[in-house]
Parts: structure tokens; sequence; C-alpha cells
């Protein structure tokens, strides 16, 4: 190969330089355009690398040794510009990569499936015990909780149940051993709802409270379908001046809403607590037909719910042995309180209560 | 409990709308219909009721026509029943209260030359065959019939002797000990002495309030009858039916709150019936009160009721006009109260309207101004109010753990546990094996069974449960995790902590097409309880073993294959491979691994602040060294000789491989441990390297590792 291709250089200022050098670096990028293998890629470093006969080997030899002494530092450093150039040209090419025959024989089957790194799941109840939480929390309620083993004050007689209600009877409420001889209000039971944390709560802060809890619960109850001897409730307190009916009406409302769908519809039943009064069974609007009616909802358009009510004055009158604030006179509030289960049964499709607590993979996976 | 429609529109005449929209109003009022079956052209409905334990009054059919009155605000005629006059007794039938704590009211009327037959549609008021048809119930005989008659209409139990068995007249007392009684259902009882018994002169002849004796029964051949109708007191009545096991409709409706005034009136009804047939009356009603129990119960004092307490508690309607004085009159009065206005009190701004109201005696549920404006709210309608939002201010505040509690369920859930829910309860036999505090385990009085006696002391029992629960139902990959309460302590005080369990079986939570499962083992899930203990503040962490003469290590776990977690000196959990003989006992096969921390212990620390430290921009060196151990050496003596040299510029070290083979000597053992060198300041010159390497070996040296060559 000759290297006619490196004229002499005949002028060594800025200008000449500028011209000269450029043009070199003008013909590298367009020949580097053309290298489409290995073989051209070993043919261009030879072309201007190569130790011989390269040309930046000529422009060395030619025009640093004819440059005067004054031009010989620019000239160098015009010189190394290109050289870096040039390799940079080469690095590119080479990055370039095998061809595309030796990409062809990497190909693999992209429709195999994609390996799985698989992350646990929460639980049903969890989860919805947790947006239960979440939409009385954007209400302002804060969360509370309580003991799982109670004293038959709290669950009971604090909470207005008359002695000899049926409820108080171990035919629904599981007891800690050995209590026969305590006096009645210390026996030690497994509590069957979580409104002993309302009375809890009262004694330890005065009015205004809002508070909800989420907790767990046992009941004497044989297993089936829908009844499981352990299940969870979330219980909701307010208690403040002038709280009416309508407010607990309203915040059902919402919360239903927020819950299950702007279109859901709520109304409200007469019905009975021990500590509240009035108190109120909650219907939903069906979620599966709308209302018009299907299996789901018994062809009612209706879902019960929740149980509510406007806190009981006998309520009011034990927590003001702790905290003479809660004076009914003075103050009123609401209390609700919804079966965990329940509503993760009714959003998620679940028949049996049971599986809730069996801990089968299958059943726990579907929740990831 | 049933109502049929035909019967409530015959004590309503004037009830003008259909039977699906009754039934949905009376619904919306809290008597709720449940479901509602046409009885055919002309027959009207009959509806399945629910009414909650509270309304008795109306778990009947006149009740349920008073709600209706109340509802669209029509009268309802009071019942009343014609009775032919008597002819005179020689003296009046005797009838003595001596328990006058719990019987508060006893009429006996006596009715001679009945004639027990069938039963039949006597007169308006007493169509006992068709209205019986209806409902589906059994006709028994006129007199039997009869009481279940006004149980039905009226919701008053009654009972009819034959006369002739009685001996003497009637005496209500409690039962003399060693007393027997053959109740209706033909059980012969030991009575109890504190048992309510209506008795003759000789002896008891019915459990009262709760059922009739044998030996006074009506028979077909009885002529003479003495028709009883009382009122006894609640807790009388209850104690009675649950000392001999009896749930009746009579004690059903005496334990929740008869009706003071009703004996009269169901009386003469069940005398009109059985009078249509054949017979006369003997003597006037004997009718004896108890004026202590009359006063508790029909003539109660009246209750203050002030409108402005009404709007106080229920709020705001969606009728402008909202609950006026009007509404709470009319709704109050409907359901059978007396208002009587009172002037404003001293001080009371004026106009405030305030009633004095009398209870109706068939209500005593009713007792407080708050039942009334209950009542109030239910006839109104609860739909009629508005939904308001409250006002607030306050700050929200969660549970102190609940961020530590996201963060744990977050490394759990990410390592690919499911979370589950285990039964709060096990056997003894389990408690006893896993029982952190040995000996402090809570047993239930009345237990769900004999597998589930006492209150779970770990979330163990319930994991292998559950894990076992998967195996048999041939799933064999098993990763689950609980957060749970745990109890501890005695029956007098039963201490509660939260817990979590981990507990896995089968391959790693990972699905690939390409490459094969590998097995879940020991530092699988000691990875994920490091991961935890990292999201906390914790100074140190170690896992430590002890032989198994030291009887440390719970005895769930394989005695060579378990790990204690000790962090800042506590205990805070167990984990490791299940024992197999444990396995074994529970049908398990493979290599369970499972783990119990005390989350009351690991949330008494903060958790974790990131702090981002400064990376250096100096290239790290990696270094590689291949030991050799004895069996004997652990990698914990390696791990801490390499930490005791606290050279800072050795970042790292970890161990890269374990490996034994034959070229190794007997009882030995290769590590080979990776360890980087950065300095923050500088690249690391090679003499640096090498100094920092003949230290490493050195150190290692000691700790009981030579170097492989
Ligand atoms: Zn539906």
């Amino acid at each position: 190969m000759t290297n006619e291709a490196i004229p002499d250089l005949m002028a060594f200022d800025d200008a000449g330089l500028d011209e000269a050098f450029g043009g070199l670096e003008r013909r590298a990028r367009v020949e580097a355009t053309f290298i489409s293998n290995v073989a051209d890629v070993e043919k261009f470093r030879l072309e201007w690398l190569g130790r011989k006969q390269g040309r930046l080997n000529e422009v060395s030899s030619r025009w640093l040794k004819a440059a005067p002494p004054e031009a010989k530092k620019a000239l160098g450093l015009r010189f190394n510009a290109l050289k870096e150039f040039v390799e940079g040209l080469l690095d590119a090419a080479l990055g370039g990569g095998p061809s595309d025959s030796a990409l062809k024989a990497e190909a693999i089957d992209i429709t195999l499936p994609g390996s799985r790194r698989l992350t646990g799941a929460e639980h049903p109840i969890t989860r919805t015990m947790n947006e239960i939480v979440a939409v009385f929390a954007a209400l302002g309620y804060s969360v509370g909780v309580g003991p799982e083993v109670e004293t038959d004050f709290y669950n009971f007689e604090s909470m207005n149940f008359p002695h000899g209600h049926p409820a108080r009877d171990t035919q629904d409420t599981l007891v800690v051993a050995g209590q026969e001889r305590r006096p009645v209000r210390d026996r030690l039971l497994l509590r069957t709802h979580t409104s002993p944390v309302q009375m809890r709560t009262m004694e330890l802060v005065p009015p205004p409270v809002r508070i909800v809890i989420p907790g767990k619960v046992h009941r004497n109850d044989a297993a089936d379908a829908t009844h499981s001897p352990i299940f969870h409730q979330v219980e909701g307190l307010c208690v403040d001046h002038n709280i009416a009916f309508s407010d607990l009406k309203g915040t059902l409302d919402h919360a239903m809403k927020a819950l299950f769908g702007s279109a859901v519809k709520t109304r409200f039943f007469p019905s009975f607590f021990p500590f509240t009064e009035p108190s109120a069974d909650v219907q939903i609007s069906c979620i599966f037909c709308g209302g018009k009616g299907c299996r789901k909802c018994k062809q009612s358009g209706w879902i019960e719910l929740l149980g509510c009510g406007m806190v009981d004055p006998a309520v009011f009158a034990f927590a003001a042995e702790k905290q003479p604030a809660y004076d009914a006179r003075q103050i009123s509030g609401f209390a609700f309180g919804m079966g965990v289960e329940r509503i993760a049964m009714m959003k998620y499709g679940i028949s049996e209560i049971g599986q809730f607590f069996a801990g089968d993979m299958r059943f726990l996976g579907q929740f990831a | 409990m049933k109502i049929i429609t035909k019967w409530l529109r015959a004590y309503l005449p004037q009830l003008a709308v259909d039977d699906a929209q009754l039934a949905e109003d009376l619904t919306l009022r809290g008597i709720a219909v449940e479901g509602i079956f046409s009885l055919g052209e002309g027959n009207g409905s009959v509806y399945e009721m629910d009414i909650t334990t509270n309304r008795v009054d109306a778990m009947n059919h006149y009740g349920i026509a008073r709600e209706a009155a109340a509802i669209y605000g029509l009268v309802l005629p009071a019942l009343h029943f014609a009775l032919p006059a008597p002819k005179p007794a020689a003296k009046p039938f005797s009838v003595q209260i001596e328990a006058q704590d719990a019987c508060g009211r006893f009429t006996a009327r006596v009715l001679r030359g009945v004639k027990i037959g069938e039963s039949r549609d006597w007169f308006a008021g007493g169509e006992v065959a068709s209205y019986f048809a209806l409902l589906q119930q059994k006709t028994i005989s006129n007199a039997v019939d009869a009481t279940n008659y006004v149980w039905l209409a009226m919701g008053q139990p009654t009972h009819v002797f034959d006369l002739d068995k009685l001996e003497g007249g009637i005496i209500v007392r409690r039962a003399r000990k060693g007393e027997r009684l053959k109740t209706l259902d033909g059980v012969e009882r030991a009575l109890f002495e504190d048992d309510l018994v209506v008795a003759d002169h000789k002896k008891a002849v019915g459990l009262a309030g709760v059922m009739g004796g044998w030996d006074t029964m009506i028979t077909p051949e009885t002529r003479n009858v003495l028709v009883e109708a009382a009122w006894f007191d609640p807790m009388a009545v209850r104690q009675t039916a649950r000392r001999h096991g009896l749930h009746t409709d009579a004690s059903h409706r005496f334990e929740r709150g008869a009706d003071f005034d009703a004996p009269p009136v169901a009386s003469a009804l069940v005398s009109a019936i059985l009078l249509a047939n054949s017979g006369w009356i003997e003597g006037e009603l004997v009718d004896v009160r108890v004026a202590a129990l009359e006063e508790r119960t029909a003539r109660r004092n009246p209750i203050a009721l002030q409108l402005s307490e009404v709007d106080r508690i229920l709020g705001a309607t969606e009728d402008e006009e909202g609950i006026t004085a009007a509404t709470v009159e009319t709704i109050l009065t409907s359901l059978g109260c007396g208002l009587a206005s009172q002037p404003p009190a001293m001080g009371q701004t004026f106009g405030q309207d305030l009633w004095l109201v009398t209870l109706p005696s068939w209500r005593l549920d009713l007792e407080r101004e708050i039942d009334l404006i209950e009542e109030v709210a239910r006839v109104y309608g609860y739909n009629r109010f508005a939904s308001t939002l409250p006002a607030f201010g306050g700050g929200v505040r969660s549970l102190p753990w609940a961020e530590k509690e996201t963060a744990v369920r977050a490394v759990l859930l990410a390592a690919g546990l499911h979370e589950a829910i285990g039964s709060s309860f096990c056997s003894a036999a389990e408690a006893a094996l896993t029982a952190p505090q040995p000996g402090q385990v809570v047993p239930l009085g009345n237990p769900l069974s004999e597998e589930a006696d006492v209150l779970r002391p770990s979330l163990v029992p319930g994991m292998l449960a559950m894990i076992a629960g998967n195996l048999n139902r041939d799933v064999g990959d098993v990763r689950l995790f609980e957060l749970g309460t745990v109890f501890a302590g005695t029956t007098e005080k039963v201490e509660e902590r939260m817990a979590l369990a981990v507990g896995a079986v089968g391959s790693l939570p990972e699905q690939s097409a390409l490459h094969p499962a590998r097995q879940i083992e020991f530092y699988d899930v000691k990875g994920v309880v490091e991961q935890l203990l990292d999201r906390f503040e914790l100074r140190a962490v170690y896992f430590d073993r002890f032989p198994r003469e030291a009887g440390i290590t719970p005895g769930w776990l394989h005695p060579y294959r378990a790990a204690r977690a000790v962090a800042d000196g506590v205990t805070v959990g167990w984990f490791g491979q299940l024992d197999p003989r444990e396995a074994t006992a529970r049908k398990i096969k493979g290599a369970v691994l499972v783990g119990e921390l005390y989350l009351d212990r690991v949330f008494k620390s903060a958790l974790r602040k990131p702090v981002a430290h400064e990376i250096s921009r100096y290239q790290p060196v990696h270094r590689d060294f291949s030991l050799v151990l004895n069996e004997g050496v652990a990698w914990e003596r390696i791990d801490r000789a390499l930490s005791d040299l606290h050279i800072p510029e050795l970042v790292d070290w970890r161990v890269r491989e374990v490996f034994r083979d034959a070229r190794l000597g007997e009882g030995e053992y290769a590590l080979l441990v990776g360890t980087t060198f950065q300095a923050q300041d500088r690249t690391l010159r090679e003499e640096e390297l090498q100094r920092f390497q003949a230290r490493v070996v050195e150190a290692v040296g000691k700790a009981g590792a030579r170097l492989r060559v």
C-alpha cells in the first residue's frame, strides 16, 4: 500500500495544520463507515495505525520531522488528537462485536415462561383489615388494640350485658379454666368481640375519641361454612360533643363507599345490641348485582354488613367511673363493628370461612 | 316465628297496604320479616319473622298489629273477649302466692262441664282451626290448642289443669327438699329447692312459667278445668328452666319479661274457646297480685323525655322539619305510652318540650329516656335521617409497633412466605413441647376439643399443623409465616405477647423452566431471620447452639440443626430443622424448617434508619483464600478472627464456597473465603496488600485454619 494520500506539509501555521489534520480526520471517518466485518476492521487498523505503513506513522515520520522547531509542539498535540480519534473509530468498530450470524447462533426461545422470584402474599384478613383501618384513618380515626383474653367486666359488664345474658353463657364464650372462685367481673375469657377496647380506650383518654380497633376474637362456635371459633372484627368508636345518629349514618355511608365503590348505597335497620341505643344493622346494596337481586344477596338486592349504634348511656357511665368527662348528658357518640371474614369472603368470593385458618398454600397464594 | 297476615288484618282491619309493603315497613322498623310466602287466594301470607330478643312483646300477632298501627298511625282496638256470666261458686277457688318475690300475678278461672274435643273456628277472634291450618300447626285438642292459640295471638303463656286432679287450691311457692314432679314432657324430675313451682295443697303441679305437670294434665276424660294465666319473674323462671335444661315458649317469654296486665285477657280467651264447645264458668276470676312486682312492671314511674335530647342524639333528618313535638307524641302514643306535657323546669329555656311518659305494661324493655328516643327513631324510620359527617380537628395515631410490623411483614413477603393465621389453641402436649416458658400454659375451661384445650404458648404447633395440612393435600412446597399472639402466665393472670413463626418445606420461592428447583434449607431460614433483624437498630446479633445435654434447645428442633438468635444479649428466637422424630409423629415427610421469633423483644428496638456512607472512588481489590479446617472449627471462629483484625481497608469478607473432598485430610473441610480490600482515600499499593494478606493468613491460622496449597 502506498501512502500517496499523505502529501507533504508545506504550511506549519494554524490554518495549514487545521486543513491538513482536518482532512485526515474526515477521511478516517468516511472509511470507518465502510467497516462491516472483522476483515474490514483489520484493514482499517493497518491502513491507519500500522507500524510500518500506517498513515499515522507516515504523518509522524514526514510531518513531524519536517516541522520547524517552533511548530513541533502544536503539531505534536494535533497528531495525538488525530491518533486518539482514529483509535476511537477503531474501538467503535470493534465494539460492534460479533457478526449477525454469530448472534443468530445465540438465539433463545423467548416464549418459554419467565423465571419468577415468588413473593409471599399478605393474608386476605390482614389485607381487608388494613383496608378498613385505612378508610377510617382518613376520617381521623386512630388505631387501638386490646388483649384477646379479657375480663368479664370489659367484655360484658361494661358493655352493658346484663347478668344472665345468653352471650355470657359458656355455650357461646370460651373461658379460661379455673375462674369459678373469682368475682364475676374478674373472670377471664376470650373476648367475644372487639368492643371491650371501647371501654379500655375511654378509661385512658377523655373525649373526644375517634378510634378504630382491628382484632381477633373467639367464640365457642362449632365450625361450619360461615362460622369459626376464631374470627376478626374491626370496631369503631367516635365520642365528642354533639355526635348524632345522623353522623353515624354519614360516617358509615362514606366508609362503605370507600370500601366497596362509590355506587354502593347503605340502609339502616333497627337492631339490638346491649352497648348501643339506638342500635342499627347496616345493609349495603349488593356489590354483585348492583341491587337488582341475585343469588349472593338472596334476590333482595341488599347485603347485611355491620352493626352499629349510639353509645348507650350505661356504657358512658362505666367509662365515667375513671374519666368523668364521659357524662352522657354532655357528650354522645357512636360505635360500630364489622366482621372482617364476612367482608373478605364477599370481596374475594370465598365460600368457606375455614379456608382463612387452614394455611393452605394454594388458597393463600391467590392473594399475592 | 311465623305470623299470618290474615290474623294481623283481623286485629287491624283498617290496614290498607299489601302484605309485601307491610313486610318491608315492619322490617325497616326493626320488626324483621325474613321471608314472605303467599298462602293462596284470600288467605294472605305467612311471614317468617326474626325479632330481636328485647322485643318479646312483638313476638305474636297482636304485638305486630300494634307495630303496624304505630307505623301507619292507625288505632288498634284493645283485645276483649266476652264471656258468659259465671254460675256462683260455693267459695272462691283458693290461690296463694307464697313466693312473693317471684310471682307477681296469678289468675285462676274454674270451668266446669267442658268437653275435650277437636278444634274448630269457634267465633270471630277464635279461629283456631283455620289459623292453625295456615300456620301449619297441628291441632291437638280444643284445650291444648286454646292455650297455643292465646300464645300465638298475644304472647301470653297460659296453662289448663284437670281440676279434678288438683287437691285443694293453688300455691305458688319454691320447691321443697326432695320434691319430685313429672312434667308434661314425661320426664320425672327431682326438684331443686330454688325452683319456682305451681302447687296444689299436696304436691307440685307445674314448673312455674316453664312447663306443666303430667299428673294434672288435660285428658280426653277431663270435664272440669282450671285456667291459669300468670306473671312470673324473669330471673326465677330463667333459673328454674336452666336447672332443668328446659327452654319452652313460656319460659322464653317470662325470662324476657311478660305483660303484667295480660293474664285476665288471656284467661278470657282460653275460657271463651273452651266454653264455645261446652261448659260454664264457676265463680269470678280469682286474681291475686303482688303490689311490689306490679309497681316494678305495669305501674312503673313515668320517665321524663325532652325534645332537645331527641335532637341531640338523633341529629339531622332529610326532611327539613325534623322531628317535632307532634311526631314524638304520635309515635309514643301509638306504642301505648301516655304523654303528659310538663312545664319547663326552673332554669330551662322557655318553649323546651318536656314530657312525662308513662310506659306500657308490655314494654319492660323501656326504662330510660334513651329507650324512648330509640322508639322515636325506629318508628320515624332510620332511613329518613340525614347522612352527616362530624367535624374533626385532632391528629391520628397509629399503633406504636405498626411500622415495625409492616417492616417485618415486608421482609417475609419478599422472602416468598405467605402469611397464614393458625389456631389460637393447641393440645396440652403440644404446649408442653413448645412453650418458651415451661409450665406457663393457660388451659381453657370449656375447650372446643381435647386437641385445642389450652391457649397457644407458641405459634409452632399451629405452624406445624398447617404444614402437615399442606403436605396431606399433596402441596409439597410450603412457605408460611404467622404473626400472632401467644399466651403465657397463669389462669389468674394471662400474659399476651406478639410472636412470629416461619415454616417451610420443599423448594425455594422460585419458579423457572430452565433451572432446577433447590430445596429450602436451614440457611434460607437463617437468611430471613438475619434480614429481619437487620431492619432493627441492634448493636450485636449472633446465633448460637447448645449441646443436646444442655437441655436448652427447644424439644421441637433437631438438636444439631437448630440455632438460637440473640440480639443485644436477649434471646429473640429459635429456628432450625424440625426434629425428625416430631416430624414422624405428625406424619410429615421431608426436612421441615421452622422457627419462632419473640417479636415483643425484637420490637423493643427501634427500626434501623438507613445511613448513607461515602462510596470510595478507589479500586477495590479482591483476594481469595482457600482454607482447610478441622470439622470442629466453625466459620464463626474465622469470621471473628477477621473481624478482630480491625483492618479498615478490609471492607468485606464472605464464604464463597464450602466443600469437602477426598483430597482433604480425615475430618477436614475447606472454605473458600473471598475478601475485599479498599481504601477511602487512595489506591492500595501492592506492598500494602501483601501486608494485609499476611495478617489475614496469620489470623486464620491462629483460628485453626491452614492455607490450602
Ligand atoms: Zn345481589
